[in-house]
């Protein structure tokens, strides 16, 4: 049962080719090692929660109070856009891909990516888009100020977004570049480079999760591409994709934009179930429920993904017959997604739990997560969505789903593996007076604005009727407190980095590890390179149920 | 929990030395003033109690394992990792409670679509950044803006806005419409998306430009209903409010014809004197232009130009009046504006923003360069 390790260290001495880092700054532009890009990513990808983050504040700053305090409508805009731009394509995306590069080779059993140049070059794609989106900021006529979702006739038009817009869409291409090749090497990786007795079902729910999650990436990023594109073609060469006039439809672009929006939550919230679902058994001592219920719910609802799209257009006038089909299909995601609940909490079920960071941010994760799956269930049935649509239920419901869930499995993962990588501990203590501010502290900030929303506050305001002050207020005082204990975060990050409490950790770091993924067999810290030759046997401690 | 959060409110309130602004903390849906609002409502609390029963069934099995089955208590972890019948029993029994959510959900849904039999139709249209209401049975049409109060005080640095009342929820004529009738409403925009959105009334539309919609309702009390746009329309997005006066079918009828009467009345093409043309021209502008020319006639860097020493504005008069009528591809024509409004807004912005010509136009200068219908 538990993994017998091959003795891959024993040949890293006849390795001829391959020595180890380069020296000095030039290692990370030119590197193609898979932990080196991991680790780039993630570096990355931090920084831009820090810059989205920054950009939340200042959109809590001017909605602490009624009035105009602090900034312009146009530029407040602009915030909400680009927020959620920087923070989808620039925090959390990455952040995925992040973990993606650093934990698949290791679990599988895989001496790298399949693909380590392409590797390279989809992350220095990545932060060119990022600062083509960024370099906006600072032209004439502000950064775009649409919505993240890019509406026509709005974004188009000369007195709302000045010179951002080709710069908007040509980030996007590049963002969708490097997104579509880091999920070809992800597939690659995954089928071919296998440890050899590792069938499909004996991998990991984080490489499952993320097989899926790359399929949804090819699938839809180039729909984007081809959306946004059609934005610069009506905008500069005159044609009416998205102009009535032209005899185009504004509405055609939404239903575009949300055929891959749609997926692009879940593709945002899919290999968070696998982080889930990899750190809960360890911490329960107990096999994951429910190994192959996991992967066919995670399967069916990306498949779901892909034909639910105009729920997010229930008031834009669509047929009635549009309007019951996407209320139906909708509401059916509820079923595979409450199996994966229930089997997180069946897994926790008569378990011998501990609580270090990463499960505390995991437990905080299935419930608030759930809660954000309860307010999507609500906005499933089209009637009372005409009530809560772009309103402050929907800001709360989608912030519940990214938040507490994306970003805390994001910071359950820094825990669970930063050991790993670094082969220092983390300091518990700072862990979890981290996790308590922000799991306080998210619901201070986004629970008020369901309050706000069933009231009546549209959501891209930046003043509002003073009845929705006092709500506004806590959640901003929430979001604050929120904003700064993740600098805690930061903290912990470069502390653990340097050497943490200083206690070696283990191979397996925590308490049978070993037994659930063939990482926790390797050294601590994880040497440069890994798995040179596979491994011969894995762990099946997750997949007990067809052995 | 509701009553934990409101205590938590109050405290952190206190904590800050604020007084609370509002006593009522509003917290849930309201149930509005027409029948589908209502079964609106009712769907709505079906499915959260629905959410809440099963949260409590989740969350309690989930921390009662987390308080009785912790390593600290010496608690041994079972090993089993499946069981076929409760995963059958927990994917069918949601199933059915969503079968259970969706026949009232489709009635509900059946119910607004059908906007057969109205016994009155108002087209409204969407503005940058105000409704445009046109009574389709009457020849009743009108604009309805942001009231003045609200649009000074967001717009002014230091205003307080607990001293407007209904702030931003306010508008200078409403939408006025008659109890007990079935009021079919068309939606379009002339620029951009938006949507309205009463929730008294229990839905919000989107107004797409080159695209009618259709909605309808049927009120059944009198009383002042409050909303507004609810999709991102550019920067005075939370800026257009609606304002919905249901009325008794009497007071209603002699609404249109006051209303009507006034409409038939040709403008005061009178001499004004220059106070008098300021002060008019104030409200014109801020009713027409400061949405993109800004209160101090500053514009936008890099969008929209400034009014302030603005050649066109500073030039001659007849071309200014006739690019206001014609407009630009950038900028709406106004040709709406009535002769008076029009002298009056012209001297308006050629004496103030920064400007100081010294001129007062008079209606009877301004020259025709196109007639609106």
């Amino acid at each position: 049962m538990s993994a017998v390790v091959a003795e891959h260290d024993d040949h890293h001495a006849d390795d001829h080719h391959d020595h180890g880092p380069a020296k000095g700054l030039l290692r990370w532009i030119i590197t193609t090692n898979h932990k080196d890009i991991g680790t780039l990513y993630l570096l990355f990808a931090l920084a831009m929660f820090f810059v989205g983050g920054a950009m939340a504040m200042v959109i809590r700053a001017e909605l602490f109070e009624p009035g105009l305090q602090f900034v312009d409508p146009a530029f407040f805009n602009s915030m909400t856009t680009m927020h959620a731009l920087v923070m989808v394509f620039g925090a959390v995306m990455p952040a995925f891909v992040g973990l993606a590069n650093w934990q698949i080779p290791l679990m599988i059993g895989a001496k790298d990516m399949a693909l380590p140049r392409m590797n390279n070059m989809s992350f220095w794609m990545l932060v060119a888009g990022v600062l083509l989106l960024a370099s906006t900021l600072f032209m004439e006529g502000g950064a775009p100020n649409g919505g993240w979702t890019l509406y026509p006739p709005l974004v188009l038009q000369p007195i709302t977004v000045g010179k951002a817009l080709p710069f908007a869409v040509f980030s996007v291409h590049l963002l969708g570049i490097s997104s579509i090749m880091g999920a070809i090497n992800i597939i690659a990786t995954i089928f071919n480079m296998r440890a050899p007795s590792m069938k499909m079902m004996d991998m990991p729910l984080f490489v499952w999760t993320w097989l899926i999650t790359a399929f949804l990436l090819i699938a839809v990023m180039p729909v984007f591409a081809g959306a946004v594109t059609m934005l610069l073609t009506d905008k500069f060469f005159h044609t009416s994709f998205f102009n009535a006039a032209g005899g185009g439809d504004p509405v055609l672009y939404q239903h575009i934009f949300w055929f891959f929006g749609h997926p692009e939550v879940y593709i945002m919230i899919l290999p968070t179930f696998g982080v889930a679902s990899t750190i809960i058994p360890i911490f329960a001592r107990k096999p994951l429920f429910g190994y192959a219920s996991m992967v066919w719910a995670t399967a069916s609802i990306a498949f779901f993904s892909f034909i639910v799209w105009a729920h997010h257009m229930f008031t834009v006038g669509l047929p009635i017959a549009g309007e019951l089909y996407f209320m139906y299909a909708t509401m059916i995601i509820a079923v595979p997604t409450g199996v994966k609940v229930f089997n997180w909490t069946a897994t926790m079920w008569k378990g011998a739990m501990t609580f270090e960071t990463p499960m505390l941010f995991s437990i905080a994760f299935v419930v608030l997560f759930t809660m954000g799956g309860f307010t999507g269930l609500m906005m499933s049935i089209a009637p009372t969505d005409f009530q809560y649509h772009d309103t402050y239920f929907i800001v709360a419901h989608f912030h519940y789903t990214l938040v507490p869930a994306s970003v805390f499995i994001l910071m359950a993962a820094g825990y669970f593996w930063l050991p790993k990588w670094t082969g220092h501990m983390y300091n518990e203590k700072i862990g979890q007076l981290h996790f308590w501010l922000s799991a306080i502290s998210v619901n201070i900030l986004f629970f008020p604005q369901h309050f706000l929303g069933l009231a009546g506050m549209p959501r891209r305001i930046p003043d509002y009727a003073v009845q929705f002050a006092d709500w506004n207020m806590i959640s901003s005082i929430g979001g604050f407190i929120f904003g700064l204990s993740q600098l805690l975060f930061l903290y912990i990050v470069i502390d653990t980095i340097k050497g943490g409490t200083g206690e070696k950790v283990t191979d397996e770091v925590w308490e049978d590890a070993g037994k659930h993924s063939l990482e926790w067999t390797l050294p601590s810290p994880v040497p440069y390179h890994t798995w040179e030759t596979p491994p011969t046997i894995v762990p099946t401690e997750h997949v007990l149920d067809h052995h | 929990m509701n009553k934990i959060k409101k205590l938590f409110a109050g405290a952190t309130l206190m904590a800050l030395g604020q007084q609370a602004a509002q006593a009522d903390y509003k917290l849930n849906l309201m149930q509005g003033v027409t029948k589908v609002s209502h079964d609106i409502y009712d769907l709505h609390m079906l499915i959260l109690w629905i959410c809440v029963f099963i949260g409590v069934a989740v969350f309690g099995a989930m921390f009662y394992s987390i308080y009785y089955h912790r390593k600290s208590k010496g608690h041994q972890a079972a090993q089993f990792h499946e069981n076929t019948t409760v995963e059958i029993i927990w994917t069918i029994i949601p199933t059915l409670i969503l079968v259970g959510m969706a026949i009232p959900a489709t009635k509900t849904l059946l119910e607004l679509d059908d906007v057969q039999k109205s016994d009155m139709t108002i087209q409204i249209t969407g503005k940058q950044w105000y409704w445009d209401y046109k009574y389709l049975n009457n020849d009743i049409h009108f604009e309805s803006h942001l009231d003045e109060a609200s649009e000074i005080t967001h717009r002014t640095k230091g205003a307080d806005p607990r001293s407007v009342p209904n702030y931003l929820l306010n508008v200078d004529k409403p939408l006025v419409i008659p109890v007990k009738t079935k009021i079919r409403f068309v939606l379009t925009s002339a620029d951009v998306i938006h949507s309205w959105w009463v929730p008294d009334l229990g839905w919000k539309k989107d107004a797409n430009p080159g695209f009618i919609n259709e909605a309808w309702t049927y009120v059944d009390t009198a009383g002042v209903y409050r909303g507004q746009c609810t999709e991102l329309c550019g920067r005075d997005h939370g800026f257009m409010p609606i304002v919905v006066i249901a009325m008794e079918q009497a007071d209603y009828d002699a609404w249109v014809k006051k209303t009507s009467d006034q409409q038939k009345q040709k403008p005061d093409l009178s001499d004004q004197n220059r106070e008098q043309l300021m002060a008019h021209g104030k409200s014109v502008y801020l009713k027409n232009c400061v949405g993109c020319h800004q209160i101090e006639g500053s514009g936008v860097a890099g969008l929209i130009p400034a009014l302030t020493a603005s050649p066109k504005v500073t030039g001659g008069i007849d071309p200014l009046i006739g690019f206001l009528q014609a407009g630009t591809s950038k900028m709406p024509a106004f040709s709406k504006l009535k002769d008076n409004e029009l002298a009056e807004v012209i001297t308006y912005i050629r004496n103030d923003l920064g400007n100081k010509i010294g001129d007062e136009i008079q209606p009877n200068k301004i020259t025709p360069v196109y007639e609106d219908d």
